[in-house]
């Protein structure tokens, strides 16, 4: 089918969503309140702002995520090849792998896969 | 014989013999963007159905049975009522994100669907990079996610939002690692490529022990990655309501309700073609007879069955671990999934390179 299936999957996933909340529209009389607008809190409203700085730890996470993530993209290339290129792909991927485990060691080490 | 790849070119033959060439493709084109649709309402419809029944079978109780025979109208009555139900957008919402964050994640998992194989030489797209495709576009998922959390100017919608994306983030590491270790062993990123390698034997089988290990995290990553029990935390209902759908309601929840189990079917898809060879019938080695009768089973049925299989493996896991801690949730993959995926893959690489696997 070739690259025109991606745009076709993606105008089926925009026609479906779509579809469905235009038939829910056509058929519900939709009323307002102020009551209604409100943010889901069980009963008690929201105490201030809700858009605030989170926890460091995800973004510690999402960093080393990042180093790991890129790595694994070298990897592609190379796993498609090992069987050609036999020994010297092996050494490579050990050499690789040590450098990024002084890396894990170090993050680690600094306490950033320690959930605080 | 009847299946979906003769149907599917007589289908081809026909449009190509009555109304020409630009015409065919076009209505080949619409046919496709249709057949998607329809997979996704009837797969959101049983999944559901199925994880209802699945429940009710570990709890020795019925499950739905009142609409139609044993229950199986259930899902469909329960989205008409979803569609029947005002889709509200809270006044302190950022309006746009709030509405687009479904499409988001319906989009990335419909485009999911592009190279998965549903039987022999029944597939949308055959890319050279199936594999790589796949684990790329899944991921956008998280972008949806994170939008939806975040403009719902909800506490309970921004913490499970964050919460889902650091888990997501994180488990798909280790099941990358365990895509590669069969891309290692197959030697291609293409999807067809790699169930034509498993015609003498499907690699959970051939690739012995370490082949198993990826397996295993491979199904926890699919797990994780899909925000189902024991990692269900971002929806921890007792802590945070629903997680980042909590503002959502009618259509809008509907559409993230389905896209999860949209993905958990991919999930298992990906699986199943990985470790279990996909449509590939059970091969073993040279039993030519043997084969012969294992290729009588329509391959579609194979595929079908090797996932919902893998599908009710997820659904078991709910009723059989209870849920971790968040810092239990990150320990477990960054301390001892990702390592030893890693060590595992050099494993792999030994045995593809030695020839060790059969």
């Amino acid at each position: 089918m070739g690259a025109t299936s991606l745009l076709i999957l993606t105008l089926a996933a925009v026609v479906f969503s779509a579809g469905g909340i235009l038939v829910s529209k056509i058929f519900v009389k939709a009323t307002h309140n102020p009551r209604k607008g409100e943010p889901y809190e069980c009963g008690i409203p929201t105490v201030g702002r809700t858009w605030m700085q989170l926890q460091v730890g995800y973004y510690l996470f999402a960093l080393i995520f990042l180093i790991f993530d890129v790595e694994l993209v070298f990897l592609y290339p190379w796993a498609t090849v090992v069987k050609e290129i036999g020994w010297m792909a092996f050494v490579d991927i050990l050499i690789f792998f040590f450098i990024l485990f002084l890396g894990f060691l170090y993050a680690h080490k600094k306490g950033a896969l320690k959930w605080m | 014989m009847i299946s979906l790849e003769s149907l599917n070119r007589a289908l081809q033959h026909w449009l190509q013999s009555t109304l020409g060439d630009p015409w065919a493709y076009l209505v080949m084109c619409v046919l496709v963007g249709l057949a998607a649709i329809t997979l996704f309402a009837v797969l959101g419809l049983a999944l559901v159905y199925m994880e209802r029944k699945v429940a009710a079978l570990m709890q020795i109780r019925m499950g739905p049975n009142r609409v139609g025979p044993k229950g199986i109208f259930q899902t469909s009555a329960d989205t008409l009522k979803l569609v029947m139900k005002e889709g509200l957008t809270p006044d302190g919402a950022d309006k746009f994100l709030f509405n687009f964050a479904p499409f988001l994640v319906m989009i990335a998992a419909m485009l999911v669907l592009a190279p998965i194989a549903f039987a022999r030489n029944f597939q949308i797209w055959d890319l050279n990079i199936g594999v790589l495709y796949v684990a790329a576009v899944s991921s956008i998922a998280v972008i949806g996610i994170l939008m939806a959390g975040w403009s719902s100017n909800n506490k309970y919608s921004l913490l499970g939002a964050m919460r889902s994306a650091a888990q997501i983030v994180s488990y798909e590491l280790s099941a990358g690692l365990a895509i590669l270790s069969i891309v290692v062993l197959a030697g291609s990123l293409r999807i067809s490529d790699i169930i034509a390698s498993q015609a003498d034997g499907w690699w959970i089988i051939k690739g012995h022990v370490p082949a198993l290990i990826a397996f295993v995290i491979f199904l926890i990553a699919v797990t994780a990655e899909t925000n189902r029990a024991p990692f269900d935390l971002a929806e921890a209902e007792s802590e945070l309501t629903a997680g980042f759908h909590t503002e959502y309601s009618g259509m809008k929840f509907a559409l993230f309700f389905l896209a999860e189990y949209i993905n958990i079917f991919i999930g298992c898809a990906i699986g199943a073609t990985l470790f279990f060879g996909g449509w590939m019938p059970f091969h073993i080695g040279h039993w030519e007879a043997f084969n012969r009768v294992m290729d009588y089973i329509p391959s579609s049925l194979w595929f079908l069955g090797k996932t919902l299989f893998l599908i009710f493996l997820i659904m078991w896991f709910r009723w059989t671990f209870p849920r971790l801690r968040v810092d239990q949730l990150l320990n477990l993959e960054w301390k001892y999934l990702l390592p030893i995926s890693m060590i595992n893959l050099l494993f792999i690489t030994l045995m593809a390179i030695l020839g060790w696997h059969l």
